[in-house]
């Protein structure tokens, strides 16, 4: 059982690190686009809230796999190509992602108090100013708890770039199969990886749960 | 909702908005507008590519692919509500020796990746010949981590029934089955109904999972499809068609979800009960992904 791991050491870490990088960059990729959606949604500008709106709703409504698909078998058919898998799977995650990104904080927009808002408006500051300096840091607090469990889904979601030739901790398995390793304790040590990763996560949201629920 | 972000718009900011309305309009068609530049000088929009779709042999491949995802997602989907029902009832227990277990199995379950879990079954069947295809690895996945996520959907529901409905059903002398079964659970699930909906449109949109396990389901007939020569690879054309399928289904159930949520939102404003609790926002917020 312990062999599993030790005899392929190497195989892990680097997938698991692939798995990380993807998570990271991915993550941060989404939270910038996500957010900057979620400004147009509630923009004053009509066109502006359509293209978020339509965002949002075609990509919560498509399987990520169809989107990894689309960008690693269909982009490269009409001459747009990723330099590698691995850009590639980062814009498929960070592209569905962020629809949910998106989601989260337009709904915690809509939890600050109508008050804080027509405030600042009444002392003169424009709409960025009252959504960047006002709103949003206030409304962090309401976004922080359901952000992380996006989070965790997209380090989860992160095991599918295995399908597309992108060497991280989901593709483990089919490299232990060549090696006739025992897939079974593999799948066990690879689940282990994942609750070392998640568990901080977890806990890291249910101490933003309960910071929010005092203040 | 938005509109409390920024004033009333006089003439200055209705001539502005009009302005940066007209330059996202032009930007945003020159988006498209390229997207299809590209499409149509790569050759996607030529005939042979999308000849193969008015052949009713590939047809009926496409109608058996969907009806594979939809065979994989309807069991899955009865599967996981019952998996749900019985671990979130073991979650409610009094007795810790069931709790304790039970929760356990729900957060584990929750925390694995759910590829993962299918690989679980599909490479466990390769290694100790189970006997278990593909379509069972997709279906058991699919239950053990949407029979989670529903336990926790039911756990909180119940939860976030007003604190005083329980106190009174057990003041009148019932049992804990009573006030569960009769009290609790009715009013429980006009709330969850929602995010119970949302959790199948998750669960239907996994189920593409199982192309990464060779299951023949929509995106895996679609791949096949994509990938023939004779047709000049129209990888574009048929995912263009796949993804309809897809959104158009999710949408359906998205409009349910949504319609949903409007009617128990009506309900409770005319019975005059109180707003929904930070438990039950949590349950609504808490994103299906």
């Amino acid at each position: 059982m312990l062999s599993v791991l030790t005899d392929n050491w190497e195989l892990f870490v680097d997938g698991f690190w692939t798995t990380l990088r993807l998570f990271l960059i991915a993550g941060v990729l989404s939270l910038a686009l996500g957010t900057v959606l979620a400004a147009f949604r509630v923009s004053p500008v009509p066109a502006l809230r359509a293209i978020g709106t339509g965002y949002v709703n075609t990509l919560r409504n498509t399987p990520l796999t169809l989107v990894f698909a689309f960008l690693v078998f269909g982009a490269p058919k009409m001459e747009i190509s990723l330099p590698t898998f691995f850009w590639s799977a980062v814009v498929a995650l960070t592209v569905y992602t962020s629809a949910f990104v998106c989601e989260i904080v337009r709904s915690g927009v809509n939890t600050v108090p109508p008050g804080q808002a027509e405030a600042a408006r009444s002392v003169g500051m424009t709409f960025m100013q009252v959504l960047g300096i006002v709103v949003l840091p206030q409304a962090f607090r309401a976004i922080v708890p359901p952000l992380t469990s996006v989070m965790i889904a997209l380090l989860k979601n992160t095991t599918i770039a295995a399908g597309f030739s992108v060497a991280e901790a989901g593709a483990i398995p089919a490299v232990m199969a060549e090696r006739g390793e025992n897939q079974v304790a593999t799948l066990v040590w690879i689940t282990v990886g994942f609750l070392i990763l998640i568990i901080p996560l977890v806990f890291l949201q249910r101490w933003a749960e309960r910071r929010t629920a005092v203040a | 909702m938005s509109v409390v972000l920024y004033d009333v718009p006089g003439p200055r900011a209705k001539a502005r908005n009009r302005i940066l309305n007209a330059v996202v309009m032009v930007a945003l068609l020159a988006v498209i507008g390229w997207v299809l530049y590209r499409l149509n000088e790569s050759g996607q929009f030529e005939s042979r590519r999308w000849a193969q779709f008015q052949y009713s042999s590939i047809q009926q491949q496409l109608l058996d692919g969907l009806l594979n995802t939809l065979k994989a997602a309807g069991l899955a989907a009865v599967l996981a509500l019952l998996f749900g029902a019985v671990f979130a009832a073991a979650r409610i227990s009094d007795h810790w020796w069931f709790r304790a277990p039970a929760t356990l199995v729900v957060e584990l379950f929750r925390a694995i990746p759910l590829l993962i879990l299918m690989f679980f079954f599909y490479y466990g069947n390769l290694q100790f010949d189970l006997g278990i295809g593909p379509f069972w690895a997709v279906v058991f996945g699919l239950t053990l981590y949407n029979g989670s996520v529903l336990a926790e959907i039911f756990r909180a529901g119940i939860a976030a029934v007003p604190k005083g409905q329980r106190e009174a059903a057990y003041a009148t002398g019932m049992r804990k089955n009573q006030v569960v079964r009769l009290i609790l659970l009715p009013q429980a699930i006009t709330s969850m109904l929602p995010a119970i909906v949302s959790q199948l449109v998750v669960l239907l949109k996994d189920t593409a999972l199982g192309f990464i396990i060779t299951y023949a389901e929509l995106l895996y007939v679609a791949k096949q499809m994509g990938g023939r020569l004779q047709y000049g690879f129209p990888y574009i054309p048929t995912y263009i068609v796949v993804a309809v399928i897809y959104i158009g289904l999710c949408s359906l159930l998205s409009v349910l979800a949504r319609w949903l949520e409007g009617r128990s939102r009506r309900r409770r404003k005319v019975t005059g009960a109180p707003p929904p609790s930070a438990a039950e926002a949590a349950t609504s917020v808490e994103a299906p992904l």
